[in-house]
């Protein structure tokens, strides 16, 4: 758990004439899960978007294994393996679970499809049940597992995931978060966790980012953050019951 | 007539006497509101004097539909489908095997496809084909065709394209002008229009790349004007309004020519009589290939990676781009390969008519081509296909019912009430079917083995 394999430095991002990101610095390092937490409109899924290059960052450098990521345009960044579940899950609706699986493995033109479909099967079995039914009459969690996997099929290095939690029933957060836990425990799968269920997050996390208003103003372990009474009385006990 | 569609269950007897009642009810009121504006009719005559015409038989067939039409619709249709939503709540989750109709009907269609000619000038003899082959089949396999390959950007790739008949264009002239400047034959330019087509296709590609829905429409429905103002004005090359004349005919491979001086003409060669019907059955054939092999090519498509990312692109572009799929190619190779079968469509078409102008290729044409895209069923070939069938077979149907002459006087030409049907039809057609004949997409991939899943969980969402 050295090596870092994506960092974040200085990082601004523009919706027009409005700064999302302030200046991000954050690191992941290989093998780890982090996650970044804040409030509605912090900026979180920004600097996700950004990493991806939709937008590009106007400012600051973004490095993945050492090679500069910035200004890459999207596709590009997703074939150095780094593979994302998108805010919203953002399945295809009208293509069957089984063909939208088929499109996550679109890289490597299904090479490893059916050895990895089996993978993505055992750790969600629903998907195996629903597989030839269309994405979009899943139920939200489903469409998250099925986003998750999707962007598994990739076989990447780094997977980024932008709020899986949203609406979703507290046990199939756990199933997923659970999921999350396997991916990375069992296959050393390095994970970057965007969440406003700052609880369940930060216990899952090895390390842990506090955003407010597009910056980042707090980091450490996943222990130190749940710890920290500042983050407490925003995040956690405000917030959460 | 909202007022007279009470009801009240058990209030008035049986469903005949309620429906009688109605009938009757829709007959007075059709009367009331007919008198005036069917029944009499003023109307100048030659000194300028006001002529009240009495239509007592028109106004008569009004009031006739109106109570007839209400009764049936109260006493059969309604009990119908009410019986048939009913059985088919009763079949919901039993999967039905398919019958043998339906499962074949992709081959049976074709051997019909390919016997049709034949069977035409068995009924109707060599000279009464012409119509049913040449009118029929080629005008509709034409718009299959051509709504096949717009199906693949717009149904495909979910690029609403409203300038399809640009490539139709390019195709058309692409043809015309090179055989009449260089003398280059049917087979070498037709694979030659496709390719200049698919390029115009890119050309077009390239400045909406970043456009969507409707901006995206409304720049392709410029470009599809910028080529017929084009076809206008460059009056040095394309003879603008007079169009082109005198387009070669083509031959079969070169083997046989249908040019009646030609040695090698196909009924000389064969000792038949001489007539234009064995080039239309040509012809017949000709785009019927054409079409096939569109249809061949895009279920081809569909399986591979590139028409798998036409179909993730339609869904999602941004998760497209986080799986690493190109965008920008993805979109430029559904626009040239849905260019590409416009223009061998439209080479066909030049070849066909023997003469080409900027007439043809108007914004209806692409509205037409359009909405037998979205009547069949965005993406769905069997549907294109019928829709097709009824819009074109349709309006060239209406050509044939001079009967309607007796009923509304000698000066009504049905085949004017086209656009008005079209529309009527299409209405019609969404308010039931939202998402066109065969709204279902059918997946390309399965696990193993197709299962059966009940209908409840492959049927989409309306909207």
């Amino acid at each position: 758990m050295s090596d870092t394999l994506l960092s974040v430095r200085g990082v601004e991002t523009y919706y027009g004439n409005i700064r999302a990101l302030a200046g991000v610095d954050i690191d992941v390092k290989r093998g780890e899960i982090a996650c970044l937490i804040g409030a509605n409109g912090a900026g979180k899924s920004t600097l996700m978007m950004t990493i991806c290059g939709d937008p590009q960052a106007r400012a600051g450098t973004i490095t993945f294994e050492g090679e500069d990521i910035t200004r890459l345009p999207t596709h590009r960044i997703a074939r150095l393996r780094i593979a994302q579940s998108p805010e919203g899950r953002r399945i295809f609706p009208r293509m069957t679970v089984y063909e939208n699986l088929q499109m996550g493995a679109s890289l490597d033109n299904l090479k490893y499809f059916d050895e990895d479909v089996e993978k993505i099967f055992t750790l969600f079995p629903r998907l195996k049940e629903r597989q030839a039914q269309r994405g979009g009459t899943l139920s939200g969690g489903e469409q998250q597992m099925l986003s998750i996997g999707r962007a598994l099929m990739a076989r990447p290095k780094l997977l980024l995931l932008d709020e899986p939690s949203l609406g979703l029933a507290p046990l199939i957060v756990k199933q997923i978060f659970d999921a999350i836990k396997i991916l990375n425990k069992e296959q050393g799968l390095t994970v970057f966790l965007v969440e406003q269920n700052a609880f369940a997050a930060l216990k899952l996390s090895n390390r842990g980012y506090v955003m407010v208003n597009g910056k980042v103003t707090m980091s450490g372990t996943g222990m130190e953050l749940l710890a920290n009474p500042e983050v407490r009385a925003a995040y956690l006990e405000g917030g959460r019951h | 007539m909202a007022n007279i569609t009470t009801t009240r269950e058990g209030a008035g007897g049986t469903l005949t006497a309620r429906a009688l009642r109605e009938g009757f009810y829709a007959g007075v009121v059709s009367l009331g509101l007919f008198f005036l504006f069917v029944g009499l009719e003023t109307t100048q005559n030659i000194r300028n004097e006001l002529v009240l015409n009495q239509r007592w038989g028109l106004l008569a067939v009004f009031v006739l539909v109106a109570a007839v039409g209400r009764f049936l619709t109260v006493a059969y249709i309604r009990p119908w489908f009410a019986a048939r939503k009913a059985a088919a709540a009763a079949r919901a989750g039993t999967a039905r095997p398919e019958g043998f109709l339906k499962r074949n009907f992709v081959v049976l269609a074709v051997v019909a496809l390919i016997v049709y000619p034949i069977l035409a000038v068995a009924i109707f003899g060599v000279q009464g084909s012409l119509k049913w082959v040449d009118n029929f089949g080629i005008q509709i396999l034409i718009y299959v065709m051509l709504a096949w390959g717009l199906n693949i950007v717009v149904g495909l790739a979910g690029l609403l394209d409203l300038g399809y008949v640009a490539f139709y264009a390019v195709g058309a002239y692409s043809y015309a002008l090179l055989s009449q400047y260089f003398g280059f034959s049917f087979w070498l330019l037709l694979p030659l229009a496709g390719i200049l087509a698919a390029f115009w296709g890119v050309i077009l590609g390239f400045p909406v790349l970043r456009l969507k829905g409707d901006y995206l429409a409304i720049v392709t429905l410029a470009f599809g004007e910028i080529i017929r103002l084009v076809l206008i004005n460059w009056t040095d090359v394309t003879k603008g309004t007079f169009g082109i004349s005198g387009i070669p005919k083509a031959s079969v491979f070169g083997i046989w020519s249908f040019d009646v001086g030609a040695p090698n003409n196909f009924a000389k060669v064969f000792e038949l009589p001489m007539s234009s019907a064995y080039y239309k059955i040509f012809l017949f054939y000709l785009v019927l290939a054409l079409a096939l092999l569109t249809a061949y090519v895009t279920v081809r498509l569909r399986r591979m990676p590139v028409g798998r990312a036409w179909e993730a692109l339609r869904e999602d572009e941004i998760a497209c781009r986080s799986l690493g799929i190109n965008t920008v190619t993805t979109k430029l190779t559904a626009f040239a390969t849905g260019a590409m079968f416009g223009g061998f469509a439209g080479s066909f078409f030049a070849v066909r008519q023997g003469f080409v102008s900027p007439e043809s290729f108007v914004f209806l044409e692409s509205a037409i081509i359009l909405s037998i895209v979205v009547l069949g069923g965005m993406g769905s070939l069997v549907g294109i296909a019928v829709a097709a069938v009824l819009m074109i077979g349709g309006t060239e149907l209406l050509r044939e019912m001079q009967f309607l002459k007796q009923v509304f006087g000698a000066d009504f030409t049905p085949e004017l009430y086209r656009m008005l049907i079209f529309g009527l039809a299409m209405v019609i057609v969404m308010v039931w079917k939202p998402r066109g004949f065969v709204g279902s997409r059918e997946p390309t991939a399965f696990l193993k083995e197709r299962k059966t899943v009940s209908g409840s969980f492959t049927k989409e969402g309306h909207g």
